[in-house]
């Protein structure tokens, strides 16, 4: 909402500067968004009079002009303009003066003659010809008329000489979209008073208006009041300059004294209004109704519009004319020879007008108004006020009478003033007389210990909200300052943050760094990864009102955004990426309205040093880190999105918790990656249900440990897995470690064949290890690999 | 034979000058004091002499032994200093070298924003919690006083998940005021940070998701001054005990008191500047008193507890503390763009 300063003085008389009035507003609950002064465009323009004008020599069309614009000595300034006598006020920009749009105007030569300004045309200094209904448009503007002098600073004429402050209006108060309501808020929060002004309509036109008019309100649901008052002998002209003046301030553009009337009413109280051409309302009947179905409505903008059966419009017994709370039709609007008016001021339900605004696409500043559900009463002073502008200006003959249809039944609220509670939720001791002054400076009165609640204040309904009230006139800043009392509580973070924490620094310290992507993807991502058709991964929640296709539907894999941003990295030529991600996946389960959202962690990466074992060690890294129990990898060669001899599944006690590998490269060149990439995806949730103990200590060996190397020759398809497990179950208890450091393929192997070589370590707690005890593990080992896989030692 | 003994020192003290390493000092050892030395013989002639001189002379000759060994000693020592003087020197290195790379990775910046407010938090003695994103209509807006047709539940501002609009992408992170309420019993100090999504288009300052961290205190006797001296302690250690804060009244349906916090802005100091768009402020978060209807709706008696709410906006407050322009950035997660952080 923005606010004219001057026409708040009208109200107010407060002496602030604009910024002292923008930090006393704001810390008083009406948040100041900027103010700007309207003459900080237009810098070092005067009125002038033209004393002479000669032609130039040079040019056939062009005048040399000596202006005397109120300092001593007469300048010349060079214009092309023909509109221009001698003894003309105008408009001169000097020499080193700003117009609006950032222009700029030095002293120059034109065709060799010195010029030292400009004569501005109105354009020029940003106003139109709705703000100058009677200026000449193209030329420069004469202000013979105007009430101006020599040497005056032209923002003075213009009406430049204010300030526009830009309110957040918060949407519980619907009464500051207006210049009153705001006005109000002004003299509370400088604790002077308000200079109210109540609407004398003389009325006495000819005619009888329950005769004329006739308003029924079938939607009565949508539509709680409706008042109007009919104008008759209606002369259509421009509004006064004042006016004018004032509605440029508030950012709406002057037409003609009518509307204009309505606009400044609309402006002062937030009460839209409307006027129809009387001639064009069909039988002198106004009826507001649903629309009916299929029925259309141009509107005053020219648009045909489809209405709905759950818009509201305004008709007469035949037809539409008026989009209810939005914007009047074409067929009922004001023009020149209007000769009698209906004024509509009314009270529409404000879900329906912003739904109806919304689905139309043509939000106005009558249906932003309706749409935060303003004061019903209103109404009446509104209209009132509306007539007594047009007796003001002239501008008709106000026919006596109200046609007020309400279809509620006006109630006060009172609310108990409980000082004790209210001090309690602040943690003030501010006294009762205090309160009441307070409110009363809102001018909610309080009676008999009784809070009488203003109409226009719908957010006062509990002991609370009259706690916000003292407190904003107290000042929120006066409130003491108190460390955060009462029952101590733990806090903390619990076991899976900690967890949550330690991989994440686990995976940093490893050269990863962390990602965050969108949960709703793309479900096309399904098929780059390619993603089985029937696989139940493909059943995800769709969100119903997407922004696109892109983020249509909550992920249930992290994979596609993970290899979304590898690819994106790629392609900005990003080498050796490494990266992760913990994030929720939303699995639905059939029978719950909420889906599951587990957690999932993911590693991705590409480049130089990215292979499977580097990742494999960076998994049993992190794995470690989180303490869980012992890992198996299983070759899983049926993962589509994986290269099928490079993949595996990480398994505890047979079941699986994740899956690591390369990248299928099909799924790669689908992101753009025409490179090898390592992915690892971990199910941090179910992981965290399968930790060890925490560690403990163990007696730190005393006995020297002995270091056996072993070479075995087996069949290309035995994996060193399949060795391990062979050699540590049977070297029993006595083997502390095996590790491999050798798979040598070539000659003399034998093709199809290859050689495994480990290395054992073993070791007894209670003695020095004797040669007979490693040779008998050793020949167990042998023993063992040769039984379960023909391996053999070299 | 005093003479000779004489003599052999001074013979020897003048060769020990000479010596350059412990090579010729090992042989010098040898030549005079060893067993077929010098000294070693002339004390062989020693059974020559009176029995009057023989102790004598032997204290003579020992004490010139002692002598020889004590400087032998000294200029073994002194040549060892040089040569490991000679050995450093030649190792020396270029220390402007680089290291070895070590390259790790980067906490996002959203995440390193988040970690620091949680640390605060957990420091005050508040618990994390976390919950659903797919969430009810019915936690995200009604239990929270937001009224049937209200703006923010419009198709055009929130995703909604099922054709009547009854479950929807949480549009904030307070329904989770709702869910700790419903089922922990007073005293409540929990924040509740995640992810939270608005149907807005991606530019320089939105994104359709975002984060938000919730905070709840339920108690007896909690007073505005309590949210007062939280938000305070807050602000001063995310931004230095010389931040300047102040209350602003505000409006949200489930708080009431309402509030904004602001900051005073860091580079102008309430001056106004580009930083603060000319206000001298910085919006920091949101708070209230939690709205007596949404107590009584979550079992809790307003009239035996009070507490209250704040909600911080994660990105925007990131962004700030690391001078990040355009928000598009963030969700990008260009390598070249996170390694900065």
């Amino acid at each position: 909402m923005d606010l004219s300063r001057k026409w708040l003085s009208e109200f107010v008389d407060i002496s602030a500067t604009d910024k002292e009035y923008a930090d006393v507003m704001t810390l008083a609950g009406q948040k100041v968004e900027t103010v700007t002064r309207m003459d900080a465009e237009i810098r070092n323009v005067v009125v002038g009079k033209v004393l002479s004008m000669v032609r130039h020599e040079n040019s056939d069309h062009m005048w040399v002009c000596q202006v005397n614009v109120g300092d001593g000595e007469p300048v010349q300034i060079v214009t092309g303009a023909q509109n221009v006598s001698e003894g003309d006020l105008v408009p001169v920009a000097k020499h080193k003066s700003t117009l609006p749009g950032g222009v700029h105007i030095e002293k120059g030569k034109l065709r060799g003659v010195e010029s030292y300004g400009m004569l501005c045309s109105f354009g020029e200094l940003g106003l139109t010809q709705n703000d100058l209904p009677d200026a000449y448009a193209d030329g420069i503007w004469i202000l013979n008329d105007e009430a101006c002098k020599i040497g005056q600073d032209i923002n003075e004429v213009i009406g430049n000489d204010d300030s526009i402050v830009e309110f957040e209006i918060t949407n519980n108060r619907p009464d500051c979209y207006s210049l009153i309501g705001l006005a109000r808020e002004t003299a509370a929060a400088f604790n002077v008073p308000m200079k109210h002004h109540t609407p004398e309509v003389k009325g006495g036109a000819n005619g009888d208006l329950a005769e004329l008019l006739d308003v029924s309100v079938p939607a009565s649901d949508l539509c709680l009041r409706y008042t109007a008052r009919m104008v008759r002998n209606v002369k259509i002209a421009p509004s006064p300059k004042w006016m004018r003046q004032r509605l440029r301030s508030a950012g709406i553009r002057p037409i003609n004294n009518i509307v204009d009337i309505t606009n400044y009413v609309m402006v002062e109280y937030g009460q839209p209004m409307h006027a129809f051409d009387y001639r064009y309302v069909h039988g002198g009947k106004i009826v507001v109704r649903r629309a009916e179905k299929g029925e259309t409505l141009t509107t005053l903008d020219g648009e045909v519009r489809n209405l709905t059966e759950n818009m509201l419009v305004i008709a007469d017994d035949e037809k539409a004319v008026g989009l209810a709370g939005i914007m009047g039709g074409e067929n009922s609007e004001i023009v020149a020879d209007t000769a009698d008016v209906v004024f509509e001021s009314a009270n529409f339900n404000g879900t329906s007008i912003r739904q109806t605004a919304l689905s139309l696409g043509m939000r106005t500043d009558a249906s932003a108004k309706f749409e935060k559900n303003i004061d019903p009463m209103l109404t009446y002073e509104a209209v009132n006020r509306a007539c007594e502008l047009v007796e003001m200006l002239g501008a008709g003959e106000v026919l006596d009478g109200v046609i007020d249809v309400l279809n509620y039944v006006p109630e006060t609220v009172k609310l108990p003033l409980e000082v004790e509670k209210i001090n309690a939720l602040l943690g003030t001791s501010i006294s009762r007389e205090d309160m009441v002054d307070y409110l009363r400076r809102m001018e909610v009165p309080v009676e008999d210990g009784m809070v009488i609640v203003p109409s226009w204040r719908p957010d006062l309904r509990c002991m609370a909200d009259l706690a916000e009230e003292v407190g904003r006139l107290y000042g929120f800043n006066n409130i003491e300052t108190t460390p955060l009392r009462g029952t101590t509580t733990q806090g903390g973070y619990t076991e899976s943050q900690k967890l949550e924490a330690a991989i994440g620094a686990e995976a940093r310290s490893l050269g990863y760094s962390e990602i965050i992507t969108y949960s709703f993807v793309s479900p096309s991502g399904y098929d780059l990864v390619r993603l089985p058709a029937d696989s139940p991964l493909r059943k995800c929640i769709r969100i119903q009102n997407p922004l696109g296709e892109d983020t249509s539907v909550m992920r249930t894999i992290p994979l596609p955004s993970m290899l979304e941003i590898l690819g994106r990295n790629y392609a900005l030529k990003n080498k050796d990426v490494k990266f992760y991600e913990m994030c929720k996946v939303y699995l639905p389960v059939d029978g719950q309205t909420l889906p599951n959202e587990p957690k999932r962690f993911m590693l991705g990466t590409y480049g130089a040093k990215a292979d499977f074992f580097s990742l494999k060690g960076e998994v049993d890294a992190l794995l470690r880190c989180l303490r869980v129990k012992p890992v198996t990898y299983r070759a899983l060669t049926d993962n589509p999105s994986y290269h099928p001899g490079r993949c595996a599944a990480l398994e505890i006690d047979g079941k699986q918790y994740g899956v690591i590998g390369q990248i299928h490269p099909l799924v790669a060149k689908n992101f753009g990656l025409d490179t090898e990439v390592y992915v690892a995806e971990l199910d941090f949730t179910e992981l965290c249900k399968v930790l060890q103990p925490e560690a403990t200590f163990h007696a730190i060996p005393r006995f020297p440990s002995v270091s056996r190397d072993l070479a075995v020759v087996c069949a290309e398809e035995i994996t060193v897995g399949d060795l391990e497990r062979c050699i540590t179950s049977a070297a029993g208890e006595l083997l502390k470690a095996v590790n491999l450091f050798d798979i040598y393929r070539g000659v003399p192997i034998p093709a199809g064949q290859k050689s495994v070589a480990f290395n054992l370590e073993l070791r007894a707690d209670d003695r020095t290890l004797k040669d007979e005890d490693t040779d008998g593990v050793m020949k167990k080992v042998l023993a063992k690999l040769k039984e379960e896989y023909n391996a053999v030692i070299r | 034979m005093k003479e000779q003994l004489e003599q052999i020192r001074q013979k020897t003290l003048a060769a020990l000058n000479e010596a350059a390493n412990s090579a010729d000092l090992d042989a010098l050892r040898v030549k005079v004091l060893g067993k077929k030395g010098e000294l070693t013989a002339l004390l062989k002639q020693m059974g020559g002499l009176s029995p009057e001189e023989r102790p004598v002379m032997g204290q003579l000759a020992n004490s010139v032994r002692a002598a020889l060994e004590a400087k032998l000693e000294e200029k073994n020592a002194e040549l060892q200093a040089a040569a490991m003087d000679l050995r450093l020197k030649a190792e020396a290195i270029d220390v402007t070298i680089p290291g070895t790379p070590v390259r790790t990775g980067s906490k996002h910046p959203m995440n390193k924003a988040l970690d620091e407010v949680k640390d605060i938090f957990v420091g005050m003695g508040f618990s994390i919690v976390d919950g659903p994103e797919v969430e009810l209509s019915d936690y995200n807006f009604t239990k929270l006083n937001t009224e049937e047709g209200h703006p923010a539940r419009d198709r055009s501002d929130t995703f909604y998940l099922t054709d009547d609009d009854s479950v929807l992408l949480r549009t904030q992170t307070s329904p989770m005021q709702i869910r700790v309420m419903e089922k922990t019993k007073p005293p409540i100090r929990i924040i509740a940070p995640g992810r939270v999504y608005r149907k807005d288009e991606v530019d320089a300052t939105h994104s359709p998701m975002f984060h938000q961290i919730e905070g709840l205190v339920v108690d007896k006797g909690v007073t505005m001054t309590d949210l007062k001296g939280t938000l305070e302690n807050f602000a001063k250690q995310l931004y230095g005990e010389d931040a300047v804060i102040r209350f602003r009244p505000h409006h949200f349906p489930f708080t009431e008191p309402s509030c904004e916090v602001d900051v005073q802005c860091f580079e102008c100091h309430g001056a106004g500047c580009r930083t603060c768009k000319g206000e001298g402020w910085i919006e920091l978060l949101g708070a209230g008193m939690v709205h007596p209807k949404v107590l009584r709706g979550c079992g809790i008696d307003p009239e035996e507890y009070s507490g209250f709410a704040f909600g911080i906006g994660l990105e925007r407050a990131a962004m700030r503390r690391f001078c990040i322009p355009d928000m598009r950035l963030v969700y990008e997660n260009d390598m070249r763009f996170l390694s900065q952080f």
